[in-house]
C-alpha cells in the first residue's frame, strides 16, 4: 500500500476510511469517468438508427472529427470554416472572460480576506444571494438590463450620452457581462480561502522593510495566492468555455457558442456520435490549454515544492458563515474539473442516451 | 560603540474605541541602548512597539526616533525594522531573499543582493543556507534569519517583539547571548519586547516595567530587581515574598510595618517611594526567597519572621523551605546549598531572619497574577 493510502487510513479509521475512499472512487469513477468513457466510445461510432447499432456497420471511426476539422464530405470547402471560427472564438472569449474576472475578483478576494470585521460577512452574504436565483433567470434578468428596450438603454438614451440605443446584445457585452458575472464567486473565493491564511505579519514585513504596495502584491500576496489563482482561474475559464445558458440568452443572433453546436448536434441533428466528438475535442482542448498555461506560469511546481500551500488549497473552502462550502481543486483536483465541466452540456442538459 | 539614534515616547496614549491599551507613556531611550519593555501578556507591549514602528497611530502624545517626530510618517518611511512575534518570514522566498528582501525594495542587483546575503549569513552562523526555505530551517535558525532580515534594511532601531518565546527554554538562554552580542556589534538601538523576566535582565541596558497599559518603572535591571518602584514591579520582577500590612512609623528612608501575620517588621522604602508613605497608610514589603537566613531558635524582633513549614525541598543548588503565608499564598525561602547539613522542618514553627537592607516597602498596590 502506498504510504498516503496508508496515512489516510491510520489517521481515519479503516471504516471511515474506506467509506471516503469508496465514495471519492464511485464519484470519480462512475460519475465521471464512465460517462466520458461512453462519450469518447459515442465520439468515434457513425451516427446509425437503432436497429444497426451493433451491426456490420458499427465500426469505429474519425468521421465525427473529420466533420469539425473539413466540414460536410463533399461540401466544397477545404474547412468546416464556421465552426472552427466558432471553437476559436469560444476558448478565446473564455479566456477572456477569465482573465478579465481575475482582474476584477483578486482585489474583491483580497479587501475580503485581510479585512476584519462584521461587515465582510455581510459583504459576503450580498456576493452570494444573487446565486440563490437560477442561472436562466439570471441571465433574462442580465438580458432585461442589456436589452434594446433595457433599463441601461433608457438610461443612456434618456441622459443623453447615446441617441439611438445601443445593442449590448449583438456586440456580445451583454454576453461577457453575463458569463463574467455567472462566475464571479469561483473566482473571489479560492482566491480569498487562500489570502485568508496568509500571515498579515508577513505583509507588515514587507511594508516595514519599505515595499510599496504593488511590491508586496507582486511579491507576497500573489505567490502565495497563487494555487487559489490558478483554482479560480481554472473554473471560471472550464465553465465559462462550457456554458450553455448565457450564450443563448444573451449571446447575439450570429455568436454562436461552441456547446450551442454541440447541443445542437445531440438535440436537433440526433446526431449523437457527432456531438460527442465535438464535446470531446472542447474538453481536451480545455484541458491541455489550463495545462500549457499552469506550466506557463510554474504553479505545478511551486505547489509541489510548498506542501504547506498544497494542504491549503487542498481545504475545502468555508464561505463566511458556513454559507456555502465548494471544493475547489488543487493541482490534483483540477482534473477533476476539467473532465467534468465541459462535459457538463452534453450529458447533463441531454440525460443518458437511452438506446 | 557608536551613539545610535534614540527613541522617545512623550505621553503616549493608545486607544481602540473606548479601551485604553497605552496611557501616558513616557520613555527615553538611548541610542545604542538594549531597551526591554517587560510585562504579562496583554499589558500593551505590542502596541507600543506597533506605534513605534508606525502601523499604530498614537491617540495622543508623540513618539521620536533621532529627536524626529514621526507622526504622518508610515512604517516603510520610519528607520525602523520589526522583528514579529511570529517572525513573518515570507515561506515561497529563499533564506537568501527573505534576508535582502529590503535590498531588493530598493532595486539592488541579484548579485548585490547574494552577497550581502552570504555576508549577513555568515554573521548569523548560517552559512551556505541561502538556498533553503524558511520551512527547511529549525526555530532558532529561523529565528536568526529574521534578525539578518532586519539588519539587512541597515535599521537605526531594530523592534523585537518576543522572538523567542516560540523556542524551547535551551535554545532561548543560547539566542539572549547571541541577541545581546549580535546588538553589541551592530551599535545600533534595540527595543525588546518580553514577558519574560530572565530575558529582560540579562539582555537589557533599561527596562520599562508594564501592567496593563501603565509602565511602572523605568531602571536598569538591578535597579528594578533591588529597588522596585510598585507592588507590580516587586512581585513581577524574580520571584519575592508579600508581607501586606500598615506603616507604623517612618525613619528617615526605613519603615515600620505593622504586618497582618508576621507582627512589626522593618523594611527599606523603595527611593521612588521615598518621601510617600505616610503613616497609617496600606502598605506592602517583599522580601526575595534567598535574602533570608535561619535564625536562632527564640529570636524575635522586627527583622525576624516566624511561621509554620508546610514542606521543603531540595532544588540542587539551593533548600527551598516553603512556610505558611498570607492570603493562602506560601512564603518562599532558598537556603543555598553550601555542603551544609540540613535537617527537615516540616510541620515546625522556624524563624527567619532578614537584613533590613534586602526588604523594600512600597504602597499597597496590585500584584502580578502568578
Ligand atoms: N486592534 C486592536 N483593537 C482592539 N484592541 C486591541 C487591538 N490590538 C490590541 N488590543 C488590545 O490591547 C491590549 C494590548 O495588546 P498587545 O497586543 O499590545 O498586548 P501584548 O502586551 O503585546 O501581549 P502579548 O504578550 O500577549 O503579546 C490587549 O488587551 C488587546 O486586547
Ligand atoms: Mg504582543
Amino acid at each position: 500500500m502506498p504510504r498516503f493510502l496508508k496515512e489516510f487510513f491510520t489517521r481515519n479509521g479503516v471504516g471511515i476510511g474506506s467509506l471516503m475512499l469508496g465514495l471519492v472512487l464511485f464519484w470519480t469513477i462512475g460519475l465521471i469517468i464512465l460517462p466520458q468513457l461512453s462519450m469518447l466510445d459515442f465520439s468515434f461510432r457513425p451516427n446509425l438508427p437503432p436497429p444497426e447499432v451493433g451491426g456490420p456497420k458499427d465500426v469505429y471511426t474519425l468521421e465525427n472529427y473529420k466533420y469539425l476539422i473539413f466540414g460536410p464530405e463533399g461540401g466544397g470547402q477545404a474547412f468546416n470554416a464556421v465552426d472552427l471560427k466558432v471553437f476559436f472564438r469560444t476558448l478565446v472569449a473564455a479566456v477572456c472572460v477569465t482573465v478579465f474576472n481575475l482582474i476584477l475578483c483578486y482585489p474583491i478576494a483580497y479587501y475580503l480576506a485581510q479585512s476584519k470585521g462584521n461587515h465582510i460577512r455581510i459583504f459576503a452574504l450580498m456576493l452570494i444571494i444573487p446565486y440563490w436565483i437560477n442561472e436562466i433567470l439570471r441571465a433574462f434578468a442580465l438580458r432585461i438590463i442589456f436589452g434594446e428596450t433595457g433599463v441601461l438603454n433608457t438610461l443612456l438614451v434618456g441622459s443623453g450620452v447615446f441617441d439611438t440605443p445601443f445593442d449590448f446584445i449583438r456586440n456580445d457585452i451583454a454576453l461577457y457581462a453575463g458569463l463574467g458575472y455567472a462566475y464571479i464567486l469561483l473566482m473571489i473565493f479560492p482566491i480569498y480561502n487562500v489570502i485568508e491564511s496568509l500571515d498579515r505579519n508577513q505583509i507588515e514585513a514587507a511594508r516595514d522593510m519599505g515595499a510599496s504596495w504593488p511590491m508586496i502584491h507582486r511579491r507576497v500576496v500573489i505567490p502565495y495566492a497563487k494555487p487559489g489563482i490558478s483554482s479560480g482561474c481554472t473554473m471560471v475559464f472550464m465553465l465559462s468555455a462550457g456554458a450553455l445558458a448565457a450564450p443563448q440568452i444573451l449571446g447575439g443572433p450570429s455568436s454562436l457558442w461552441f456547446t450551442q453546436l454541440i447541443t445542437n448536434h445531440f438535440t436537433n441533428n440526433s446526431d449523437w456520435p457527432q456531438g460527442a466528438a465535438y464535446a470531446v475535442v472542447l474538453l481536451v482542448t480545455c484541458i491541455l490549454l489550463v495545462l500549457a498555461i499552469m506550466r506557463l506560469f510554474k504553479v505545478i511546481w511551486e505547489i509541489s515544492a510548498n506542501e504547506e500551500l498544497l494542504l491549503h488549497a487542498a481545504e475545502p473552502l468555508v464561505l463566511p458563515g458556513d454559507l456555502l462550502r465548494l471544493s475547489p481543486g488543487a493541482t490534483g483536483d483540477h482534473v477533476g474539473h476539467c473532465l467534468q465541466l465541459p462535459g457538463l452540456p452534453a450529458d447533463d442538459a441531454l440525460g443518458m442516451p437511452d438506446l | 560603540m557608536s551613539a545610535g539614534v534614540g527613541v522617545d515616547l512623550e505621553n503616549l496614549w493608545i486607544r481602540f474605541g473606548d479601551f485604553v491599551a497605552v496611557r501616558d507613556a513616557n520613555v527615553n531611550i538611548n541610542g545604542g541602548d538594549f531597551f526591554s519593555f517587560l510585562g504579562p501578556s496583554g499589558c500593551g507591549k505590542t502596541t507600543i512597539l506597533r506605534a513605534v514602528s508606525g502601523f499604530l497611530e498614537p491617540s495622543d502624545g508623540r513618539v521620536l526616533i533621532g529627536g524626529n517626530n514621526m507622526k504622518g510618517i508610515g512604517p516603510n518611511k520610519r528607520p525602523t525594522a520589526l522583528i514579529f512575534q511570529n517572525l513573518a518570514l515570507f515561506p515561497l522566498m529563499k533564506i537568501w531573499e527573505n534576508i535582502t528582501f529590503s535590498m531588493e525594495i530598493r532595486g539592488a542587483s541579484a548579485k548585490e543582493r547574494r552577497k550581502r546575503a552570504d555576508e549577513l549569513l555568515d554573521m548569523i552562523a548560517l552559512p551556505g543556507q541561502g538556498d533553503k526555505l524558511p520551512s527547511e530551517l529549525s526555530g532558532g535558525q529561523r529565528q536568526r534569519v529574521a534578525i539578518a532580515r532586519a539588519l539587512c534594511a541597515e535599521p537605526d532601531v531594530l523592534l523585537l517583539d518576543e522572538p523567542l518565546s516560540a523556542l524551547d527554554l535551551k535554545l532561548r538562554q543560547h539566542m539572549r547571548t547571541e541577541l545581546r552580542e549580535i546588538q553589541q556589534r551592530v551599535g545600533i538601538t534595540f527595543i525588546y519586547i518580553t514577558h519574560d523576566q530572565g530575558e529582560a535582565l540579562t539582555m537589557s541596558d533599561n527596562i520599562a516595567v508594564m501592567k496593563a497599559g501603565v509602565i511602572d518603572q523605568i531602571a536598569d535591571g538591578k535597579t528594578i530587581y533591588n529597588d522596585p518602584s510598585t507592588a507590580f514591579a516587586a512581585s513581577f520582577v524574580g520571584e519575592n515574598n508579600v508581607f501586606r500590612g500598615k506603616v507604623k512609623r517612618v525613619m528617615g528612608n526605613e519603615a515600620l510595618i505593622e504586618t497582618n501575620r508576621s507582627g512589626d517588621l522593618v523594611a527599606r522604602i523603595s527611593s521612588a517611594n521615598q518621601g510617600r508613605m505616610k503613616e497609617g497608610e496600606d502598605a506592602m514589603m517583599f522580601i526575595r526567597p534567598e535574602a533570608f537566613t535561619l535564625a536562632p531558635e527564640g529570636a524575635s524582633g522586627d527583622h525576624f519572621v516566624t511561621a509554620k513549614v508546610n514542606h521543603e525541598e531540595f532544588e540542587g543548588n539551593a533548600f527551598n523551605i516553603f512556610m505558611e503565608g498570607e492570603g493562602g499564598k506560601e512564603l518562599k525561602v532558598s537556603i543555598p546549598n553550601l555542603g551544609q547539613s540540613f535537617e527537615d522542618h516540616t510541620g515546625q514553627n522556624i524563624t527567619l531572619e532578614y537584613e533590613t537592607n534586602n526588604a523594600v516597602c512600597v504602597p499597597a498596590g496590585e500584584l502580578a497574577a502568578e
